[in-house]
Order: structure tokens, then sequence, then C-alpha cells
């Protein structure tokens, strides 16, 4: 069963507002936000969580303060600037600690600690939509690639049980660890661009990363008004790239409308962005080899 | 001092404010991208480049002749970077978080210091402006380690010790976005009024507090959406330093590379402000602890 990722790049294109559009459009699915870090879908689709399930990944390095003798072999040690010390006493910042074990191993005190870390919580929750898996990894958590892919596999484990014919994601902003996780063995990344320098750039970038991950791409240009030249430009450097592009987009104050009311832009209102938006659902779904909705 | 413009939402702004306060600063001052993923500081900054270096996580290499099958590499690396086939010593690079365990821990010298490229390094000049910036290799999966060695050559070069440095920050507020901001002395949240971006804003507020660091918000795209985010700084005491109202010729400019304080009279004041107001958040926190 094909798997669709919306991406972009560049944050702030309006990746999770068109995911929300085809997650309306498209007949027999499964959902999922993959960007556990700040996931933005479930404001437009109020899920009921079904499923709650706490997110444990790597370790955390704690040094006990009635074992510590104070040798700094830690703060030697760590490649991370973890470890800090003052008027002598040692402690390892959670937020720098990268779970390597390193410190723990080599303490000639045996006095640290590497207790499992709590990274997040992911469910799986009914909506108006269809099913959604989605997660919140803590606020300053790493791991976010794990988290990634528990999500996809549970997501392809739910599709299979409900016979979906498609799993639908939104994905992370950059080109980094999450997306990675996102990405590898895809059927299709729709990259949602603006025509500004930075939209093209951050393009040109996440499309050397499918290339990288042999995973297909097509473009939508959203905002396409702002500048009709670079708009232009994205539209020759997709042909000449052998991308598709499914649609180019009017801004429309309307995205904002919908989202403040919790819908889909499908959902809001209908209108000739609408209808450009059911166009572009319909190709993507050709591309990822889907039947034609009826 | 050290100021981050961060975000939780990505494209909110963070990067035209973060070059508008660069170009609008009252004093000597240089801006860097830790937004190594998809540098975008210099499309509105334009500097010219001078200098760059590749940057290199130190990652273990295999030399099987000397391994004596002990399995203590393995047993310890915590990302499956190393691992026993057998007697077989593999190593995985792509793997790695460079934290050099096995090196250390192996016995018979039989894993030895190769590189992994992490991306460039690169800095100008923008005018009177030193423009920083990292560029993460694509395909490299990691960060924070790119960062951190952006602002190891920004300290070297004694950007800090010669005037005010600014950061432009990653979105989101996992890892890579605080590595950024725990790099400050204070922090710019740059959010939309809208329901996206208050859920991120605060996020990125839960993320960020703990840092204990001064904390202030800009409001870009002020009219649009709701009233939410106003509500959220006033109950959770974060001062809005700067409301950027929303006006389509600012999105123009900004798709041509013009920031924000070059696209009116009107904003070339806000950030002038702005700027004066950010560099006396961290004075502002000093005078209030003495």
């Amino acid at each position: 069963m094909p798997e669709v990722l919306v991406i972009s790049g560049k944050g702030g294109t309006g990746k999770t507002s068109l995911t929300g559009a085809f997650a309306h459009l498209a007949q027999s699915k499964v959902i999922c936000d993959l960007d556990v870090d700040a996931p933005d879908l479930h404001l437009l689709l109020r899920p009921r969580p079904r499923r709650t399930e706490e997110f444990y990944s790597g370790n955390l390095a704690v040094i006990a303060p009635e074992r510590c003798t104070g040798c700094g072999e830690c703060q030697a040690r760590c490649r991370y600037g973890a470890v800090r010390e003052k008027d002598g006493v040692y402690s390892i910042a959670p937020l720098g600690c990268e779970g390597c074990k390193v410190c723990v191993h080599f303490c000639p005190a045996q006095a640290i600690d590497f207790p499992v870390r709590h990274c997040g919580q992911w469910q799986v929750s009914d909506t108006r939509l269809g099913t959604l898996v989605h997660a919140q990894l803590f606020p300053g958590q790493e791991n976010s690639g794990r988290l990634v892919a528990l999500l996809r596999q549970q997501a392809r484990e739910l599709a299979r049980a409900q016979g979906a014919e498609l799993i639908l994601s939104d994905g992370p902003p950059g080109i980094g660890c999450p997306v990675i996780s996102s990405l590898s063995g895809t059927d299709l990344a729709v990259v949602v661009t603006e025509p500004t320098l930075s939209g093209i750039h951050d393009l040109e970038r996440v499309a050397e990363l499918c290339r990288h991950f042999r995973v297909p791409a097509a473009v939508i240009v959203n905002r396409y008004d702002l500048n009709l030249e670079h708009s232009q430009a994205i539209g020759r450097w997709c042909a000449d790239n052998g991308l598709g592009l499914p649609a180019r987009l009017p801004h429309d104050p309307a995205f904002t409308e919908a989202m403040v009311r919790q819908q889909t832009i499908t959902e809001y209102k209908q209108s000739p962005l609408t209808d450009e938006i059911r166009r572009a659902w319909s190709q993507i779904t050709s591309l990822a080899g889907l039947p034609k909705a009826a | 001092m050290i100021l981050a413009v961060a975000s939780g939402k990505g494209g909110t702004g963070k990067t035209t404010v973060a070059a508008s306060l660069a170009l609008s600063w009252p004093g000597p001052v240089t801006a860097v991208d830790l937004d190594v993923e998809e540098p975008n500081l210099h499309l509105l900054l334009h500097p010219q480049t001078t200098g760059g270096q590749t940057a290199y996580m130190e990652v273990p290499q295999a030399r099987q002749e000397r391994c004596t099958a002990c399995g203590a590499c393995a047993e310890l690396c915590q990302y499956k970077a190393v691992s026993l086939l057998g007697e077989v010593l593999l190593t995985f690079p792509e793997m790695c978080h460079g934290c050099g365990g096995c090196l250390a821990v192996c016995p018979a010298e039989a894993l030895t210091p190769g590189q992994r490229e992490m991306g460039q390094v690169l800095w100008g000049r923008a005018g009177e402006l030193a423009v920083y910036q990292g560029r993460l290799r694509v395909g490299e999966a990691m960060s924070p380690p790119l960062m951190r060695r952006v602002m190891a050559k920004v300290q070297a070069d004694g950007a800090a010790a010669a005037g005010d440095v600014i950061i432009d920050a990653p979105p989101g507020v996992s890892c890579p976005a605080v590595t950024a901001a725990s790099q400050a002395q204070a922090i710019l949240l740059v959010t939309e009024p809208t329901p996206f971006g208050l859920y991120d804003f605060r996020l990125a507020w839960q993320a960020f507090a703990p840092l204990e660091r001064p904390l202030a918000a800009v409001i870009n795209r002020a009219g649009v959406g709701d009233r939410k985010a106003y509500a959220f700084c006033a109950d959770h005491g974060i001062p809005i330093l700067a409301e950027i109202p929303y006006d389509r010729t600012v999105a123009e400019a900004y798709s041509r590379g013009v920031p924000a304080c070059r696209a009116s009279a009107e904003l070339a004041g806000l950030f002038r402000r702005l700027a004066q107001d950010c560099q006396a958040l961290v004075g502002g926190r000093e005078a209030a602890h003495a």
C-alpha cells in the first residue's frame, strides 16, 4: 500500500494545511503526523485518542552526588560539553546529554546512573477523516527519528488491519534526522514550496535528499502569485529535474480562516483554490499508483 | 551578548527578523545561521563569502587484524555503529554520534579514528556585518555537532568579544533548536497569531524556559488569525517587543531576498526600536538581579 509524505524543507509553506486537505479528499487511508517535534495536524482533525503510549528512547547519564569523588573524569571524556562543575560538584545537563554512556563506563567510582529516557507520547486516534497516528515529543528531547520510525510502523499495521489503500503523512521541516526517518522507503514525497529565495533554496536541498534516498518527488508551489518570476523558475527547474508539478496555489487567507475554525480548507469552503487542490490530489494519487477516485 | 532568534513553528519569519535585527543593530554585530539543515540567512544578508572549512565528525574505522573480538566496543556503543559478527568487526559510520567511546574502550587499538563529513562552516561579510553559516551535508542526519562547530568558529574569531551575536536558530523545539538557544544569553521567539503558531509557540516556551534566559516575543503577520497568542504571552509574563503587521508587500520583498527592515520606513523604525529592546533584555535582567 502506497505511502505519501508531504514535506517542505522550509517551514511554514503550508505543508500541514495541505496534508489536512488531502486527508479530507483521500478515500481509504491512515493519516500520520510525523512532525513529532511540533505537530499541528491534530489542530485541524481534533482527534479522540483510542490508545496512548509512552515513548522511551535511549538513556540519560545522571551523577549520584553521594558516590561522586569529584575526579572530573566524566567532564574530560564528554564530547558534548554536558558535564558541569560548580565548586567541585559535578552534574550533567540533561538537554546536553547524548546518552552515549562513555562517562558511565569510565567513571572510576561507578557514580553515574544511566536511566532510560522518557521522551514523549504517541497516540492512535479517531478523527472525522479517519484514523490518525500521532505523537508529541517532550520539548527539548532528541531521538525523534526513532519515534518517526515507530509511528510509521504503527500506521502500516493499522492500514493493513483496516484494508486502507494509503498512508498519508505530514512530515517535519528540514533535511535532518526526522526527515530522513520519514522519507526512507516512502513511495512519493510531495514537496510544498513557495516562490521565495528561501523556498527555492530549501526545495533544492530537500529534492536532493529525496534523490539520495531514491524517493520520487512532486512539487506544489504555494502562494505562487507572491512572485511570478520565481514561480516560473521553479516550474522550469522541476521540468529539468523530472519532478511532477501537480499544482500552483494562490495566496489565500482562507487557509488561516479554516485553521482558526479547526477545519481543512476543502471542508471550509468551495472555491477555485479548493478546485485546484482537488486536481492536485487527483494527480498525486495517480503518481502514487492509487486507483482513481470514483 | 548573544541573542537567539527562534520559533516553534517554521516559516513564522524567524530569519527575516534575525536579518533585520542584524542590519538595525546599534553597534558591532555578527549574524550566525545555525539553521544548518536549511540555512537561509545569507539569502537576506547577501554576504561575500571569504572563507570556509569542511567539518568532520570523528568516527571509528575497523582494523580487523588487531581485533581480539572481545566485544567491548559493541557493548558500549549506544547507536549500533560498531558490532561484532562472529569475529568480524563491523563499523557503521553513518550511525555514529562521535562520542569516542569505542576508540577509548578498545584494548587492542583495533579501532582507529576516521572521519565523516558533517557539512560546511562558511564565513564572510556583508558590509560592516560579519556573517557565519553552517550547511549540513545533504544525507547527514545529525545537525547539533555541526552547529557546535559553527559556534566554536564564531568564538575562536572573537566575535562575541568584539560585539554582539545574533543567532538564527532552526525551527522546532527538539535537540537542534535547544542546542542553538542554549548558546545564547537571551531568546527572541517569533510567532504568528494562528492556531498552529500558538501551539508551537507554547512548545517553544516549554522547551526554552528551563534554560533560564530572558525570553521575549515578536508577533509577525499581526492581524491574521486570532488573539490567543497575545493572551498566552500575558498569562506567562512574556513581553511582546514588536508586532509586525501582515503586509503583502513585505512578503513580496522577502521573496526577492529583501529583509523586512528594508521593506518600508515604518519597518526600518520598528526594527531599530526592537534592536534596542533586545539589547536591553540582558542588561535589564542583570540590573534586576543586582
